[in-house]
């Protein structure tokens, strides 16, 4: 095992920010932590970059103990944080040169496995760390993570704020990097990466809620999900939060998640209610979950 | 929503020495509408937008914002819109109470009417057990609601959301939707940013602005059919994809 994490707990004064996580990935996969800000993910990526010590639980990365072997992780493990951590006031060539040599190579040695990603970078190596766009911060990063050929690659939120073609173009890279034997842990809010992964574990307040492959997280879904579309959404909305017999409400893109808590539910007396309701163009359709839905799901419990 | 025009753009341009920021964009927004300003990261979205509430003027073109003129009355745009940024929204160091009333007081709101904005506000959002603890304690998207809510504080004809819901748990984002609903449906026009492509799809209109340029703008419906894909991302990646989204969109690349 690639990492493996053992009932880590972690609190702030009163704040509980993990709670008895356990998990284990597995060397070469992309493993996903999903989960909205305040979940406990950057706190857990802390504590196995060896930055921060937890309050109970053990952990081993790359086969190395997290406190016994802190030195050893930190020349294993790459670590981009989900802040930008660069130097500002070095350029592009000399943030990446200056990793390089605290961890003892050359940019040449490595330049395979950063070739892909840098080369995007590299007419602008003499321009300042500081004055590049977001996403050429980001590419920068990831190749200073990646210099010393790293085995396993921390990844804290990548792509939040990131607009969705740049999101894609980064699961590419990662990819990639996946297919030359890195191990990836990565986190991020939007669960439509969570897809993307190898397996996820959904996170909130500290607890995970599910650990498992994508596809197998969306089959777990206890309830039909229905698609509801009418001719005004907020009225819509609200109608189906009265409505006597709803499970869940959520709006979803152009429709409306909506599940019953009736074993025999009929679409037709739902249509009725809607009807009832001064509402038209009404549509009801059966419908695939989502992870997100799963999410929604397990944190209401 | 009806077909009173609270926003009217018309060539809107803004330059940064010789790099054109924002080229030309023209559109309108209908009072009451949720409007979706979408692009990629360094589109010139965040430019534009400081164009309409004022605080950049432009180098061209003509904006008329709730009735103003950004050239002439920049100011009073100021008080006649609400603004909530993901960044800067609330005082941490304040409580909850203590950030309603000094952003009533900002607006120039008699007291009378702050307590009584305060009460129903604290009231609607379910915060009676947290209203004088520090906002700083509050989880993210508690305060995201909050600061929506005091944005709207002085009933503005429009409200400005820049990115109001990054990094939001899937509740509360939305939760938040049917607070932009329910402002909506009120009368207030909402101009809102955003990277989830789930939310392009809750807008009336949406416009997807590229390099500058807005390269589409219609309903969701219309620019699925146009691009004839199934949703929003599709839509977004067909338009929004450039050579390489990372170079700069300048001269000489």
């Amino acid at each position: 095992m690639s990492i493996i994490v053992n009932n880590i707990s972690k609190s702030y004064k009163d704040a509980k920010a993990l709670q008895n996580i356990s998990f284990q990935v597995k060397p070469g996969e992309l493993f996903g932590l999903i989960g909205p800000d305040g979940a406990g993910k950057t706190t857990l990526f802390r504590i196995l970059t060896t930055l921060l010590f937890a309050d109970e639980g053990t952990a081993t990365v790359a086969g190395f103990d997290i406190v016994a072997d802190y030195k050893q992780i930190r020349n294993s493990v790459g670590y981009m944080p989900g802040k930008f951590s660069l130097y500002q006031d070095l350029t592009v060539e000399e943030n990446l040169n200056f990793f390089a040599t605290i961890f003892g190579t050359t940019i040449e040695e490595n330049y395979d496995l950063i070739k892909d990603i840098y080369v995007q970078i590299e007419p602008f190596k003499t321009r300042r760390a500081g004055k590049l766009s977001g996403g050429m911060k980001q590419k920068l990063a990831l190749s200073c993570a990646l210099i010393h050929k790293p085995k396993v690659l921390f990844l804290d939120e990548p792509t939040t704020g990131v607009d969705p073609v740049s999101r894609k173009e980064f699961w590419d890279m990662l990819k990639r990097l996946q297919q030359k034997g890195i191990t990836i842990l990565v986190s991020t809010p939007y669960m439509d990466e969570a897809a993307l992964c190898d397996r996820i574990a959904l996170i909130q307040d500290g607890k995970i809620l599910e650990i498992d492959t994508p596809e197998a997280i969306v089959k777990h879904y206890p309830n039909p999900i229905y698609n509801v579309r009418a001719n005004n959404m907020y009225h819509l909305i609200n109608s189906l939060n009265d409505y006597e017999y709803n499970h869940s409400v959520y709006p979803f893109g152009e429709f409306v998640h909506y599940t019953d808590n009736r074993t025999d539910f009929n679409p037709k007396a739902l249509k009725v209610y809607l009807e009832s309701k001064k509402l038209s163009n009404i549509e009801i359709k059966k419908t695939a979950s989502t992870i997100e839905d799963t999410f929604m799901e397990l944190a209401k419990k | 929503m009806n077909n009173e025009n609270v926003i009217y753009v018309e060539g809107l341009t803004k330059m940064f020495g010789d790099f054109t920021a924002v080229d030309a964009i023209t559109f309108d927004v209908k009072k009451g509408e949720i409007f979706g300003f979408l692009g990629a990261n360094g589109a010139g979205k965040t430019t534009a937008m400081k164009m309409l509430i004022g605080i950049s003027n432009p180098t061209s073109g003509k904006a008329n914002v709730a009735g103003f003129d950004v050239f002439a009355h920049a100011e009073d745009i100021k008080k006649n819109i609400g603004y909530m940024s993901q960044k800067f929204a609330l005082y941490d160091d304040l409580t909850v109470i203590e950030n309603i009333t000094f952003f009533g007081g900002i607006y120039g709101l008699p007291r009378k009417r702050i307590k009584e904005k305060a009460n129903a506000l604290i009231e609607e959002l379910g915060l009676e057990k947290v209203a004088n603890q520090l906002v700083g304690s509050l989880p993210l998207g508690w305060k995201q609601k909050l600061s929506f809510s005091v944005s709207l504080i002085h009933d503005p004809k429009i409200v400005f959301l820049d990115e109001p819901t990054g990094g939001v748990d899937p509740v509360t984002r939305r939760q938040f939707w049917e607070m932009i609903y329910k402002a909506a449906n009120q009368g207030t026009t909402v101009f809102v940013t955003t990277h989830y492509m789930d939310e392009a799809e809750y807008c009336d209109r949406v416009s997807i602005m590229v390099n500058g340029k807005i390269e589409a703008l219609d309903t969701p419906k219309k620019l699925k059919e146009q691009f004839n894909v199934a949703n929003m991302n599709d839509v977004f990646l067909k338009l929004a994809r450039s050579p390489s989204p990372t170079l700069p969109k300048g001269k000489g690349i």
